[in-house]
């Protein structure tokens, strides 16, 4: 009884959370100069936090080690592209082999990207898909790779990864996937802006559509993990043979928790493709596996909230407050030694081997940002949980 | 026929070359059960100081100034990996075993970083060593000297490594670190300092291994440490990650197959190159599902 109610309040709060956020995303989008580095910060910001939640949820909760994260995105990524370039832009776009071999888009089957309709139907749908792809190629290559273990698992994936890359470059598909160019013209964020008749902007509400898509993705993650199934997750994380033992299916399971992270994946590189305003399969290398999984171990592996607040200060600091590192700079007239293009990366790679460095278990551990509020458990409740680490 | 020779012979020079760098791969991980993400980093790094000791040794170059900074470049590299290793491992080493492969990656964007920041992001060339980059003729092609030399040398390292293994006493510790890390430390086995060895045994190979490839593919930009180094690593696992001869062989199988990929007749084939190795690991996985000369791992309740 008492678990339920803590969880509806806890529900309730978050709805809350949820709610103020996306109105101060809004305030501020439409207060603050557009140019402001800010609004890069908050548009990648929830799209990779995304991506890092659906990479916990696969790391963290259920703890499968895979690196095939960048190819998820990258079906995600392509899958919203190709669903949506308008048809009288594809003969532009797809140039090089006389036109796309795909003759409809999304948007214009509900009345084309300029009427609200088409572009908020088109799109909604065209993310749903990406997901839809990148989830059911994630049960294609988990039928044969699920089964091994730790290392030789991430490695698969990341093979997986490359091979889906090269794939998506390959000449021969150029008709769909325009070869190694990428697919432009495709509804962005700053497509949903409203404009008046004058084609003035009224109400910008561009870095408000990731927030909401990442929201809500990240609230079904949440319940997901909250529910029977998400115990299953854990209990594979902790001991694979007693979640065996006590009737769990692993198979099942493991796929279960592949095939939604992928799904999570693929939405988040639909968002990607539409922060970049264009799908290009040379941007999803492994280093961007990489970097995702540094923000998910740097906000803490099994921490959803970790994921995030992670996620934003990874952007942040390799985005917007380390900028000035990157111009010349000079202080009562003596020359700043260093400062020129690159020394931001440098700094920024400091600052991460330091944080890798002190914060072993990363920013949040295993909490989440509610239990900080809470008064901390006694002593000994605390050294026995720490055996699990 | 002559086609068919000059492409097994780059292949087994490319194999030898990845095969260096896997070594180092293999032993870290055989050791500290760590993917060494930076390694591959250490290699692009091993090739930059050779172009830049070379370029500020001498005005112009000279055989002894080459060798010269050639051993400068090895005993830096190792230097390198020393540091690494004492620097980013070495605190974490009760930690998570996430955290230390995270700190890996963070050493690795350092580097990368930090080589993009010297080199301005231009791809540098690496210099002609003398006698290792002159050409002869084989079969109608003519393929320079180190492709002729690389499977030679490689084969030797590996045996004089495989020695120092098996028939010395840090290589016994070695060994036994790798069996059961916390039992050998119980025996009096100085941990750090065989981890240390084992990182300047890999970091030298591949250094070796940077002198051999970048007289091969001349030009060195920041991330011309990731592709190599990460075939090299799927060579490890191919073998079985651990397995000295297994990463060996699985780096030559690799490097032989990639160049006849490479020029397969059907549009786009150089595509896949780098995709057909993956390809290659995951189906030698879902069959011998740790790698080739993998130890079976079971699970103990």
């Amino acid at each position: 009884m008492i678990q339920t109610k803590k969880n509806k309040t806890g529900a309730f709060l978050g709805l809350v959370a949820a709610v103020v956020v996306l109105a101060l995303v809004v305030v501020l989008e439409n207060t603050l100069p557009s140019t402001s580095q800010l609004f890069i910060v908050l548009k990648k910001g929830a799209v990779y936090s995304l991506v890092a939640v659906s990479m916990n949820l696969l790391n963290g909760f259920t703890g499968l080690f895979s690196l095939g994260q960048a190819g998820f995105m990258l079906l995600g990524a392509y899958t919203y592209a190709i669903l949506t370039v308008p048809v009288a832009q594809k003969d532009t776009v797809y140039y090089l082999y006389g036109g796309s071999a795909l003759n409809f888009s999304l948007p214009d089957l509900f009345g084309g990207v300029d009427t609200p309709q088409g572009l908020i139907l088109g799109v909604a749908l065209a993310i749903l898909l990406a997901g839809c792809v990148a989830a059911l190629f994630a049960w294609l290559i988990g039928l044969p790779v699920l089964r091994l273990k730790s290392d030789y698992l991430a490695i698969a994936t990341l093979g997986f990864a490359e091979i889906i890359r090269a794939i998506f470059q390959w000449q021969a598909l150029g008709p769909v996937t325009n070869g190694a160019n990428m697919i432009t013209q495709i509804p962005t964020f700053t497509s949903f802006n409203i404009k008046n008749a004058d084609g003035e902007v009224i109400l910008r509400l561009s870095a408000f559509v990731p927030f909401l898509v990442a929201i809500l993705c990240i609230a079904v993650i949440v319940m997901l993990i909250n529910s029977s199934y998400g115990r299953a997750f854990k209990a594979i994380r902790e001991d694979e043979i007693a979640a065996e033992a006590m009737g769990i299916n692993l198979a099942k399971h493991k796929m279960l928790s592949f095939c939604i992270s992928s799904f999570f994946a693929g939405v988040g590189g639909a968002l990607f493709a539409m922060y970049a305003s264009n799908a290009q399969a040379k941007v999803y290398t492994s280093t961007m596996t990489y970097e995702i999984l540094l923000i998910v171990v740097i906000g803490g592996i099994g921490s959803v909230s970790g994921s995030c607040i992670a996620t934003f200060l990874y952007v942040a600091a390799s985005e917007w407050w380390l900028r000035f590192l990157d111009s010349e700079m000079w202080i009562f007239g003596v020359k700043v030694p260093f400062l020129r293009t690159g020394f931001r990366m440098v700094v920024f790679s400091i600052i991460i081997m330091i944080v890798v460095l002190f914060f072993r278990r990363g920013l949040m551990g295993d909490k989440e940002l509610p239990d900080l509020f809470r008064p901390r458990p006694k002593k000994t409740a605390r050294k026995a949980g720490e055996h699990n680490g | 026929m002559e086609f068919f020779i000059s492409t097994l012979l780059f292949g087994i020079s490319v194999g030898g070359q990845y095969a260096l760098i896997a070594i180092g791969y293999t032993m870290v991980y055989g050791i500290l059960r760590l993917i060494n993400f930076a390694h591959g980093d250490v290699f692009m790094v091993a090739g930059l100081m050779g172009i830049y000791l070379t370029s500020s040794l001498g005005a112009y170059l000279s055989p002894t100034t080459i060798l010269v900074s050639l051993i400068l470049v090895l005993v830096l590299t190792v230097l390198l990996g020393f540091l690494i290793e004492r620097v980013a491992y070495k605190p974490l080493r009760t930690a998570p075993r996430m955290s230390v492969m995270i700190s890996a990656i963070g050493v690795s964007y350092l580097l990368q970083n930090t080589a993009t920041y010297v080199t301005g992001g231009q791809p540098m060339t690496y210099p002609a060593i003398p006698f290792l980059s002159d050409t002869i003729t084989v079969a109608g092609t003519p393929i320079k000297w180190v492709v002729i030399l690389t499977p030679f040398l490689v084969v030797i390292l590996v045996v004089a490594l495989t020695q120092l293994i098996n028939h010395t006493k840090v290589g016994m510790a070695m060994r036994a670190v790798a069996k059961d890390f916390e039992t050998s430390q119980l025996m009096g086995i100085k941990i750090n300092s065989v981890i240390s060895t084992t990182f300047v045994i890999g970091s030298a190979l591949a250094a070796l291994g940077s002198m051999l490839y970048f007289t091969t593919y001349q030009a060195v930009t920041p991330t011309a440490g990731a592709m190599p180094g990460l075939k090299a690593f799927v060579a490890a696992v191919f073998g079985g990650i651990g397995s000295i001869p297994g990463a060996v062989i699985g780096a030559f199988l690799i490097g032989i197959c990639e160049n006849f990929v490479k020029v397969l007749p059907f549009e786009g084939a150089t595509t896949f190159v780098d995709a057909f190795t993956f390809a290659l690991l995951i189906i030698v996985l879902v069959f011998k599902p740790t790698g080739l000369f993998g130890e079976k791992a079971t699970d103990k309740v």
